[in-house]
Protein backbone atom coordinates (compact mmCIF):
# COMPACT_ATOMS: atom_id res chain seq x y z
CA UNK A 1 0.00 0.00 0.00
CA UNK A 2 1.18 3.52 -0.76
CA UNK A 3 2.28 5.84 1.98
CA UNK A 4 -0.61 7.67 3.65
CA UNK A 5 -1.04 11.39 2.91
CA UNK A 6 -2.22 12.21 6.38
CA UNK A 7 -2.30 10.07 9.49
CA UNK A 8 -3.16 10.32 13.15
CA UNK A 9 -1.21 8.24 15.67
CA UNK A 10 -2.95 7.48 18.97
CA UNK A 11 -4.29 11.00 19.46
CA UNK A 12 -6.07 12.15 22.62
CA UNK A 13 -7.91 15.46 22.81
CA UNK A 14 -9.88 16.81 25.76
CA UNK A 15 -11.84 20.03 25.64
CA UNK A 16 -13.21 21.75 28.74
CA UNK A 17 -12.37 18.73 30.90
CA UNK A 18 -14.18 16.31 28.60
CA UNK A 19 -12.30 13.62 26.70
CA UNK A 20 -13.37 14.21 23.12
CA UNK A 21 -10.95 11.90 21.37
CA UNK A 22 -9.34 8.85 22.93
CA UNK A 23 -6.60 6.90 21.25
CA UNK A 24 -7.66 7.61 17.70
CA UNK A 25 -5.42 6.38 14.92
CA UNK A 26 -6.20 6.55 11.24
CA UNK A 27 -4.43 6.88 7.93
CA UNK A 28 -5.72 8.48 4.77
CA UNK A 29 -4.23 7.16 1.54
CA UNK A 30 -4.22 8.85 -1.87
CA UNK A 31 -7.52 8.57 -3.69
CA UNK A 32 -9.48 7.13 -0.75
CA UNK A 33 -12.98 8.44 -0.15
CA UNK A 34 -13.63 8.25 3.56
CA UNK A 35 -16.90 9.11 5.29
CA UNK A 36 -16.68 9.91 8.98
CA UNK A 37 -19.91 9.27 10.89
CA UNK A 38 -20.89 9.33 14.55
CA UNK A 39 -23.56 10.67 16.89
CA UNK A 40 -23.62 14.31 18.02
CA UNK A 41 -20.66 15.09 20.26
CA UNK A 42 -18.74 12.07 18.99
CA UNK A 43 -15.73 14.28 18.22
CA UNK A 44 -16.01 14.27 14.41
CA UNK A 45 -15.24 17.96 13.98
CA UNK A 46 -12.51 17.79 16.64
CA UNK A 47 -10.86 14.91 14.79
CA UNK A 48 -10.97 16.90 11.56
CA UNK A 49 -9.54 19.98 13.25
CA UNK A 50 -6.77 17.93 14.82
CA UNK A 51 -5.88 16.37 11.47
CA UNK A 52 -5.78 19.85 9.91
CA UNK A 53 -3.56 21.28 12.64
CA UNK A 54 -6.32 23.57 13.96
CA UNK A 55 -6.52 21.74 17.28
CA UNK A 56 -3.56 20.47 19.26
CA UNK A 57 -3.57 16.85 20.38
CA UNK A 58 -2.79 16.39 24.07
CA UNK A 59 -1.18 13.07 23.33
CA UNK A 60 -0.22 11.38 20.10
CA UNK A 61 0.63 13.15 16.88
CA UNK A 62 -0.47 13.81 13.33
CA UNK A 63 1.88 13.27 10.43
CA UNK A 64 1.66 14.62 6.91
CA UNK A 65 3.30 13.31 3.78
CA UNK A 66 5.47 15.94 2.07
CA UNK A 67 3.27 15.56 -1.01
CA UNK A 68 0.08 16.44 0.89
CA UNK A 69 -1.91 19.29 -0.63
CA UNK A 70 -4.93 20.07 1.50
CA UNK A 71 -8.23 21.56 0.44
CA UNK A 72 -10.42 22.37 3.43
CA UNK A 73 -14.14 23.11 3.29
CA UNK A 74 -15.27 24.33 6.72
CA UNK A 75 -18.83 24.04 7.97
CA UNK A 76 -19.70 27.71 7.88
CA UNK A 77 -17.75 30.94 8.00
CA UNK A 78 -18.76 33.58 10.47
CA UNK A 79 -18.09 36.76 8.53
CA UNK A 80 -19.09 40.10 9.98
CA UNK A 81 -21.88 41.76 7.95
CA UNK A 82 -19.86 45.00 7.97
CA UNK A 83 -17.08 43.35 5.95
CA UNK A 84 -17.71 44.10 2.26
CA UNK A 85 -16.44 40.96 0.57
CA UNK A 86 -17.39 39.54 -2.80
CA UNK A 87 -16.87 35.89 -3.71
CA UNK A 88 -14.00 36.92 -5.96
CA UNK A 89 -12.19 38.97 -3.33
CA UNK A 90 -12.73 36.15 -0.82
CA UNK A 91 -10.94 33.73 -3.15
CA UNK A 92 -8.20 36.30 -3.75
CA UNK A 93 -7.21 35.94 -0.10
CA UNK A 94 -5.70 32.57 -0.95
CA UNK A 95 -1.95 33.19 -1.21
CA UNK A 96 -0.94 33.81 -4.81
CA UNK A 97 -4.31 33.24 -6.47
CA UNK A 98 -4.50 34.62 -10.01
CA UNK A 99 -7.74 35.89 -11.51
CA UNK A 100 -7.84 33.17 -14.15
CA UNK A 101 -7.16 30.41 -11.61
CA UNK A 102 -9.99 31.72 -9.43
CA UNK A 103 -12.36 31.87 -12.38
CA UNK A 104 -11.42 28.32 -13.38
CA UNK A 105 -12.09 26.91 -9.90
CA UNK A 106 -15.41 28.74 -9.60
CA UNK A 107 -16.33 27.33 -13.00
CA UNK A 108 -15.60 23.75 -11.89
CA UNK A 109 -17.99 24.01 -8.93
CA UNK A 110 -20.64 25.82 -10.97
CA UNK A 111 -20.23 29.07 -9.05
CA UNK A 112 -18.74 31.30 -11.75
CA UNK A 113 -21.86 33.45 -11.93
CA UNK A 114 -21.49 34.24 -8.20
CA UNK A 115 -18.07 35.93 -8.55
CA UNK A 116 -19.23 39.48 -7.91
CA UNK A 117 -21.88 38.64 -5.30
CA UNK A 118 -21.33 39.59 -1.64
CA UNK A 119 -20.35 36.52 0.35
CA UNK A 120 -22.88 37.17 3.12
CA UNK A 121 -25.80 37.14 0.67
CA UNK A 122 -25.27 33.61 -0.68
CA UNK A 123 -27.68 30.74 -0.10
CA UNK A 124 -26.49 27.58 1.66
CA UNK A 125 -25.85 25.72 -1.58
CA UNK A 126 -24.08 28.64 -3.25
CA UNK A 127 -21.92 29.09 -0.17
CA UNK A 128 -20.78 25.46 -0.27
CA UNK A 129 -19.88 25.71 -3.95
CA UNK A 130 -17.82 28.83 -3.26
CA UNK A 131 -16.05 27.18 -0.31
CA UNK A 132 -15.39 24.13 -2.49
CA UNK A 133 -13.97 26.34 -5.25
CA UNK A 134 -11.68 27.98 -2.70
CA UNK A 135 -10.47 24.57 -1.54
CA UNK A 136 -9.67 23.68 -5.18
CA UNK A 137 -7.32 26.67 -5.54
CA UNK A 138 -4.62 24.62 -3.83
CA UNK A 139 -4.98 21.78 -6.39
CA UNK A 140 -5.55 19.44 -3.45
CA UNK A 141 -4.82 15.73 -3.34
CA UNK A 142 -6.92 15.51 -0.17
CA UNK A 143 -10.22 17.33 0.24
CA UNK A 144 -11.45 17.64 3.81
CA UNK A 145 -15.10 18.60 4.23
CA UNK A 146 -16.96 19.20 7.48
CA UNK A 147 -20.64 18.37 7.08
CA UNK A 148 -20.81 20.12 3.71
CA UNK A 149 -24.47 19.27 3.13
CA UNK A 150 -25.80 20.32 6.53
CA UNK A 151 -27.63 23.45 5.40
CA UNK A 152 -28.97 21.98 2.17
CA UNK A 153 -32.24 20.34 1.15
CA UNK A 154 -32.22 16.76 -0.07
CA UNK A 155 -31.81 17.68 -3.71
CA UNK A 156 -29.04 20.14 -2.90
CA UNK A 157 -27.28 17.51 -0.80
CA UNK A 158 -27.40 14.96 -3.59
CA UNK A 159 -26.02 17.34 -6.20
CA UNK A 160 -23.27 18.60 -3.88
CA UNK A 161 -22.13 15.05 -3.12
CA UNK A 162 -22.33 14.25 -6.83
CA UNK A 163 -20.06 17.23 -7.51
CA UNK A 164 -17.56 16.14 -4.87
CA UNK A 165 -17.62 12.61 -6.28
CA UNK A 166 -17.04 13.90 -9.81
CA UNK A 167 -14.13 16.04 -8.60
CA UNK A 168 -12.57 13.07 -6.85
CA UNK A 169 -12.97 10.97 -10.00
CA UNK A 170 -11.53 13.54 -12.38
CA UNK A 171 -8.58 14.65 -10.23
CA UNK A 172 -7.89 11.43 -8.33
CA UNK A 173 -7.95 13.44 -5.12
CA UNK A 174 -8.82 11.75 -1.86
CA UNK A 175 -11.79 12.87 0.24
CA UNK A 176 -12.43 12.92 3.96
CA UNK A 177 -16.00 13.98 4.60
CA UNK A 178 -17.88 14.29 7.86
CA UNK A 179 -21.40 13.13 7.20
CA UNK A 180 -24.13 14.83 9.19
CA UNK A 181 -26.46 11.92 8.59
CA UNK A 182 -25.69 8.49 10.03
CA UNK A 183 -27.22 6.55 7.20
CA UNK A 184 -26.36 8.53 4.14
CA UNK A 185 -22.82 8.49 2.85
CA UNK A 186 -21.31 9.43 -0.48
CA UNK A 187 -21.94 6.86 -3.15
CA UNK A 188 -18.22 6.60 -3.95
CA UNK A 189 -17.28 5.99 -0.32
CA UNK A 190 -14.50 3.44 -0.05
CA UNK A 191 -14.38 3.47 3.74
CA UNK A 192 -16.75 4.44 6.54
CA UNK A 193 -15.31 5.33 9.94
CA UNK A 194 -17.64 5.24 12.94
CA UNK A 195 -16.41 7.58 15.63
CA UNK A 196 -17.59 7.87 19.19
CA UNK A 197 -14.66 9.38 21.10
CA UNK A 198 -12.71 6.43 19.71
CA UNK A 199 -13.02 4.60 16.39
CA UNK A 200 -15.73 1.97 16.92
CA UNK A 201 -15.45 0.32 13.57
CA UNK A 202 -14.36 1.07 10.04
CA UNK A 203 -14.39 -0.48 6.62
CA UNK A 204 -16.34 -0.61 3.40
CA UNK A 205 -19.94 0.57 3.90
CA UNK A 206 -21.21 -2.96 3.30
CA UNK A 207 -18.96 -4.33 6.05
CA UNK A 208 -19.65 -1.58 8.56
CA UNK A 209 -23.42 -1.93 8.37
CA UNK A 210 -23.03 -5.57 9.43
CA UNK A 211 -20.55 -4.75 12.17
CA UNK A 212 -21.89 -5.37 15.72
CA UNK A 213 -20.06 -2.22 16.92
CA UNK A 214 -22.04 -0.13 14.44
CA UNK A 215 -25.29 -1.69 15.70
CA UNK A 216 -24.21 -1.15 19.31
CA UNK A 217 -23.35 2.49 18.68
CA UNK A 218 -26.52 3.51 16.96
CA UNK A 219 -28.98 0.99 18.38
CA UNK A 220 -32.28 1.01 16.55
CA UNK A 221 -30.93 3.72 14.24
CA UNK A 222 -28.33 1.38 12.81
CA UNK A 223 -29.85 0.71 9.42
CA UNK A 224 -28.17 -0.09 6.15
CA UNK A 225 -26.48 2.87 4.50
CA UNK A 226 -28.28 4.77 1.85
CA UNK A 227 -26.09 6.27 -0.82
CA UNK A 228 -26.45 9.65 -2.42
CA UNK A 229 -27.61 9.09 -5.97
CA UNK A 230 -27.79 11.71 -8.62
CA UNK A 231 -31.15 11.76 -10.30
CA UNK A 232 -30.86 12.68 -13.91
CA UNK A 233 -34.18 14.40 -14.03
CA UNK A 234 -32.74 17.56 -15.46
CA UNK A 235 -30.44 18.43 -18.31
CA UNK A 236 -26.92 19.74 -17.83
CA UNK A 237 -26.16 22.57 -20.21
CA UNK B 1 -30.53 95.50 16.45
CA UNK B 2 -29.79 91.82 17.30
CA UNK B 3 -26.22 90.90 18.04
CA UNK B 4 -24.61 88.74 15.33
CA UNK B 5 -24.02 85.15 16.33
CA UNK B 6 -20.46 84.69 17.56
CA UNK B 7 -19.52 81.98 15.12
CA UNK B 8 -20.31 84.08 12.05
CA UNK B 9 -17.53 86.38 13.22
CA UNK B 10 -15.09 83.62 13.92
CA UNK B 11 -15.55 81.71 10.72
CA UNK B 12 -14.90 84.83 8.69
CA UNK B 13 -11.91 85.75 10.79
CA UNK B 14 -10.07 82.40 10.71
CA UNK B 15 -8.18 81.58 7.54
CA UNK B 16 -5.16 79.35 6.96
CA UNK B 17 -2.95 82.43 7.41
CA UNK B 18 -4.03 83.39 10.87
CA UNK B 19 -5.36 80.09 12.27
CA UNK B 20 -4.24 79.85 15.91
CA UNK B 21 -1.15 77.64 16.24
CA UNK B 22 -2.81 75.36 18.81
CA UNK B 23 -5.72 74.75 16.46
CA UNK B 24 -3.40 74.03 13.53
CA UNK B 25 -1.40 71.58 15.63
CA UNK B 26 -4.57 69.89 16.78
CA UNK B 27 -5.75 69.65 13.19
CA UNK B 28 -2.48 68.11 12.02
CA UNK B 29 -2.33 65.70 14.96
CA UNK B 30 -5.95 64.66 14.51
CA UNK B 31 -5.50 64.17 10.77
CA UNK B 32 -2.45 61.96 11.27
CA UNK B 33 -4.37 59.89 13.81
CA UNK B 34 -7.32 59.59 11.42
CA UNK B 35 -5.07 58.01 8.76
CA UNK B 36 -4.43 55.14 11.14
CA UNK B 37 -7.79 54.80 12.89
CA UNK B 38 -9.51 54.12 9.53
CA UNK B 39 -7.89 50.82 8.55
CA UNK B 40 -7.30 49.62 12.12
CA UNK B 41 -10.86 50.47 13.15
CA UNK B 42 -12.13 48.42 10.20
CA UNK B 43 -10.04 45.42 11.22
CA UNK B 44 -11.31 45.69 14.81
CA UNK B 45 -14.93 45.93 13.64
CA UNK B 46 -14.59 43.01 11.23
CA UNK B 47 -13.00 40.91 13.96
CA UNK B 48 -15.72 41.88 16.45
CA UNK B 49 -13.04 43.30 18.71
CA UNK B 50 -14.60 46.68 19.55
CA UNK B 51 -14.72 45.89 23.27
CA UNK B 52 -11.24 44.48 23.12
CA UNK B 53 -10.06 47.87 21.85
CA UNK B 54 -11.96 49.52 24.66
CA UNK B 55 -10.29 47.35 27.31
CA UNK B 56 -6.92 48.04 25.74
CA UNK B 57 -7.58 51.77 25.84
CA UNK B 58 -8.59 51.62 29.50
CA UNK B 59 -5.40 49.75 30.30
CA UNK B 60 -3.52 52.63 28.70
CA UNK B 61 -4.07 54.62 31.89
CA UNK B 62 -1.78 52.18 33.68
CA UNK B 63 0.79 53.01 31.04
CA UNK B 64 0.34 56.70 31.79
CA UNK B 65 0.93 56.05 35.50
CA UNK B 66 4.02 54.01 34.70
CA UNK B 67 5.35 56.74 32.43
CA UNK B 68 4.84 59.42 35.08
CA UNK B 69 6.43 57.24 37.76
CA UNK B 70 9.50 56.27 35.73
CA UNK B 71 9.60 59.56 33.80
CA UNK B 72 9.33 57.81 30.44
CA UNK B 73 7.69 59.23 27.33
CA UNK B 74 3.96 58.60 27.76
CA UNK B 75 3.39 57.26 24.24
CA UNK B 76 5.96 54.49 24.53
CA UNK B 77 4.92 53.46 28.04
CA UNK B 78 1.29 53.25 26.92
CA UNK B 79 2.28 51.17 23.92
CA UNK B 80 4.33 48.83 26.06
CA UNK B 81 1.58 48.34 28.65
CA UNK B 82 -0.95 47.97 25.84
CA UNK B 83 1.06 45.20 24.21
CA UNK B 84 1.49 43.32 27.51
CA UNK B 85 -2.21 43.74 28.39
CA UNK B 86 -3.25 42.55 24.93
CA UNK B 87 -1.20 39.38 25.23
CA UNK B 88 -2.61 38.68 28.72
CA UNK B 89 -6.13 39.24 27.38
CA UNK B 90 -5.54 36.84 24.52
CA UNK B 91 -4.28 34.20 26.91
CA UNK B 92 -7.30 34.66 29.20
CA UNK B 93 -9.69 34.35 26.26
CA UNK B 94 -8.86 30.65 26.18
CA UNK B 95 -10.59 30.28 29.58
CA UNK B 96 -14.22 29.24 30.04
CA UNK B 97 -15.48 32.81 30.61
CA UNK B 98 -17.55 34.34 27.83
CA UNK B 99 -15.58 36.96 25.97
CA UNK B 100 -17.83 39.91 26.83
CA UNK B 101 -17.88 38.90 30.51
CA UNK B 102 -14.09 38.75 30.52
CA UNK B 103 -13.80 42.17 28.90
CA UNK B 104 -16.51 43.52 31.21
CA UNK B 105 -14.31 42.52 34.14
CA UNK B 106 -10.93 43.54 32.78
CA UNK B 107 -11.88 46.82 31.17
CA UNK B 108 -13.16 48.72 34.26
CA UNK B 109 -10.53 47.01 36.42
CA UNK B 110 -7.73 48.30 34.22
CA UNK B 111 -9.27 51.77 34.28
CA UNK B 112 -9.66 51.77 38.06
CA UNK B 113 -6.15 50.50 38.67
CA UNK B 114 -4.86 53.20 36.34
CA UNK B 115 -6.67 55.94 38.26
CA UNK B 116 -5.48 54.54 41.60
CA UNK B 117 -1.89 54.29 40.35
CA UNK B 118 -1.92 57.88 39.13
CA UNK B 119 -3.32 59.09 42.46
CA UNK B 120 -0.68 57.15 44.39
CA UNK B 121 2.19 58.79 42.51
CA UNK B 122 4.26 60.68 45.07
CA UNK B 123 4.36 64.43 44.70
CA UNK B 124 2.58 64.59 41.36
CA UNK B 125 -0.66 66.40 40.79
CA UNK B 126 -1.88 65.07 37.49
CA UNK B 127 -4.78 66.39 35.49
CA UNK B 128 -6.63 63.10 35.13
CA UNK B 129 -9.26 64.60 32.85
CA UNK B 130 -6.58 65.22 30.26
CA UNK B 131 -5.89 61.51 30.04
CA UNK B 132 -9.49 60.34 30.33
CA UNK B 133 -10.84 62.65 27.66
CA UNK B 134 -7.67 63.77 25.94
CA UNK B 135 -6.36 67.22 25.25
CA UNK B 136 -5.85 67.57 21.53
CA UNK B 137 -5.34 71.33 21.86
CA UNK B 138 -2.23 70.77 24.01
CA UNK B 139 -0.42 68.85 21.29
CA UNK B 140 3.03 70.23 20.42
CA UNK B 141 5.20 70.32 17.32
CA UNK B 142 7.41 67.62 18.82
CA UNK B 143 4.35 65.43 19.43
CA UNK B 144 3.31 65.84 15.81
CA UNK B 145 6.74 64.81 14.56
CA UNK B 146 6.70 61.63 16.70
CA UNK B 147 3.15 60.94 15.59
CA UNK B 148 3.97 61.43 11.91
CA UNK B 149 6.83 58.92 12.12
CA UNK B 150 4.70 56.42 14.05
CA UNK B 151 1.77 56.72 11.65
CA UNK B 152 4.03 56.37 8.61
CA UNK B 153 5.62 53.20 10.01
CA UNK B 154 2.25 51.73 10.99
CA UNK B 155 0.73 52.49 7.57
CA UNK B 156 3.67 50.86 5.79
CA UNK B 157 3.27 47.75 7.93
CA UNK B 158 -0.49 47.71 7.31
CA UNK B 159 -0.05 48.07 3.55
CA UNK B 160 2.55 45.30 3.46
CA UNK B 161 0.44 42.82 5.46
CA UNK B 162 -3.06 43.95 4.46
CA UNK B 163 -4.05 40.85 2.47
CA UNK B 164 -2.71 38.51 5.14
CA UNK B 165 -4.42 40.40 7.97
CA UNK B 166 -7.62 40.29 5.94
CA UNK B 167 -7.26 36.54 5.30
CA UNK B 168 -6.87 35.88 9.04
CA UNK B 169 -9.84 38.16 9.78
CA UNK B 170 -12.18 36.58 7.23
CA UNK B 171 -11.52 32.95 8.10
CA UNK B 172 -8.88 32.14 10.67
CA UNK B 173 -9.12 28.37 10.17
CA UNK B 174 -8.69 28.65 6.42
CA UNK B 175 -5.72 30.97 6.94
CA UNK B 176 -4.10 28.35 9.22
CA UNK B 177 -4.65 25.60 6.66
CA UNK B 178 -3.36 27.89 3.89
CA UNK B 179 -0.13 28.22 5.87
CA UNK B 180 -0.34 31.89 6.86
CA UNK B 181 1.65 32.71 10.02
CA UNK B 182 -1.62 33.34 11.87
CA UNK B 183 -0.29 33.74 15.42
CA UNK B 184 2.30 36.26 14.27
CA UNK B 185 -0.26 38.20 12.23
CA UNK B 186 -2.62 38.40 15.19
CA UNK B 187 0.22 39.64 17.39
CA UNK B 188 1.06 42.24 14.74
CA UNK B 189 -2.52 43.45 14.74
CA UNK B 190 -2.49 43.74 18.55
CA UNK B 191 0.72 45.73 18.48
CA UNK B 192 -0.69 48.07 15.84
CA UNK B 193 -3.83 48.51 17.93
CA UNK B 194 -1.73 49.26 21.00
CA UNK B 195 0.17 51.75 18.86
CA UNK B 196 -2.90 53.63 17.62
CA UNK B 197 -4.28 53.74 21.14
CA UNK B 198 -1.00 55.09 22.47
CA UNK B 199 -1.03 57.74 19.75
CA UNK B 200 -4.62 58.64 20.43
CA UNK B 201 -4.64 58.69 24.24
CA UNK B 202 -3.10 62.13 24.52
CA UNK B 203 -5.44 63.56 21.90
CA UNK B 204 -8.77 61.84 22.48
CA UNK B 205 -8.28 60.17 25.85
CA UNK B 206 -8.60 56.58 27.04
CA UNK B 207 -12.38 56.74 27.34
CA UNK B 208 -13.06 58.00 23.83
CA UNK B 209 -10.30 56.64 21.59
CA UNK B 210 -12.27 53.50 20.65
CA UNK B 211 -15.07 55.70 19.36
CA UNK B 212 -12.66 57.11 16.79
CA UNK B 213 -11.77 53.55 15.77
CA UNK B 214 -15.25 52.02 15.64
CA UNK B 215 -17.67 54.76 14.56
CA UNK B 216 -15.91 55.83 11.31
CA UNK B 217 -15.48 52.18 10.30
CA UNK B 218 -19.16 51.44 10.89
CA UNK B 219 -20.06 54.64 9.00
CA UNK B 220 -17.87 53.81 6.01
CA UNK B 221 -19.65 50.52 5.29
CA UNK B 222 -22.59 52.23 3.60
CA UNK B 223 -20.42 53.72 0.84
CA UNK B 224 -18.00 50.97 -0.18
CA UNK B 225 -17.69 47.64 -1.97
CA UNK B 226 -14.26 46.31 -0.97
CA UNK B 227 -12.35 46.03 2.32
CA UNK B 228 -9.62 48.42 1.11
CA UNK B 229 -12.20 51.02 0.08
CA UNK B 230 -13.77 50.73 3.52
CA UNK B 231 -10.41 51.31 5.23
CA UNK B 232 -9.78 54.45 3.15
CA UNK B 233 -13.33 55.73 3.59
CA UNK B 234 -13.09 55.20 7.36
CA UNK B 235 -9.94 57.33 7.43
CA UNK B 236 -11.72 60.02 5.45
CA UNK B 237 -14.68 59.94 7.81
CA UNK B 238 -12.33 60.10 10.83
CA UNK B 239 -10.72 63.12 9.25
CA UNK B 240 -14.04 64.89 8.72
CA UNK B 241 -15.04 64.05 12.31
CA UNK B 242 -11.79 65.49 13.67
CA UNK B 243 -12.17 68.69 11.63
CA UNK B 244 -15.86 69.04 12.41
CA UNK B 245 -15.30 68.34 16.10
CA UNK B 246 -12.46 70.87 16.32
CA UNK B 247 -14.52 73.51 14.55
CA UNK B 248 -17.56 72.97 16.79
CA UNK B 249 -15.36 72.93 19.86
CA UNK B 250 -13.71 76.21 18.87
CA UNK B 251 -16.88 77.98 17.81
CA UNK B 252 -19.13 76.91 20.65
CA UNK B 253 -16.41 76.51 23.27
CA UNK B 254 -17.26 72.88 24.05
CA UNK B 255 -14.83 70.11 25.07
CA UNK B 256 -12.91 68.94 22.01
CA UNK B 257 -12.80 65.12 22.21
CA UNK B 258 -16.52 64.76 22.95
CA UNK B 259 -17.16 67.17 20.07
CA UNK B 260 -15.11 64.93 17.75
CA UNK B 261 -16.97 61.82 18.90
CA UNK B 262 -20.31 63.61 18.51
CA UNK B 263 -19.30 64.67 15.00
CA UNK B 264 -18.41 61.05 14.15
CA UNK B 265 -21.74 59.86 15.57
CA UNK B 266 -23.58 62.44 13.46
CA UNK B 267 -21.82 61.18 10.34
CA UNK B 268 -22.78 57.63 11.30
CA UNK B 269 -26.43 58.62 11.69
CA UNK B 270 -26.40 60.37 8.32
CA UNK B 271 -24.83 57.31 6.67
CA UNK B 272 -27.60 55.09 8.06
CA UNK B 273 -30.27 57.45 6.82
CA UNK B 274 -28.69 57.64 3.35
CA UNK B 275 -28.29 53.88 3.27
CA UNK B 276 -31.94 53.32 4.09
CA UNK B 277 -33.35 55.65 1.48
Amino acid sequence: MTEPLLSAHNIYVSLGGRDVLQDVSLALHPGEIVSLIGPNGAGKTTLLRTLLGLQAAHRGHVSRAPSLRLGYVPQKLNIDPLLPLTVQSFLQLWPGASASHIEGCLDITGAKHLATRPLQKLSGGEYQRVLLARALLNAPNLLVLDEPAQALDVHGQASLYELIGALARSTGCGVLVVSHDLHIVMRQTTRVICLHQHICCQGHPAEVERDPAYAALFGADAKAFALYQHHHDHHHG
Amino acid sequence: MPKPLPFTNITTIITMDNIPAFLLNALMGGSLLALLTGPLGCLLVWRKMAFFGDALAHAALLGVALALFLQLPVTFAVMGIGAVFAIVLLALQRSDLANDTLLGILSPTALSLGIIAINLLPGVRVDLTGYLFGDILAISHADILTLAIGVAVALLILARFWTQLLAVTVARDLAVVDGYPVARLELLLLLLTAMVIAAGVQMVGVLLITALLIIPAATARAFVHTPAQMALAASGISLVAVMGGLACSYVWDIPTSPAIVAAAASLFTISRLINRS
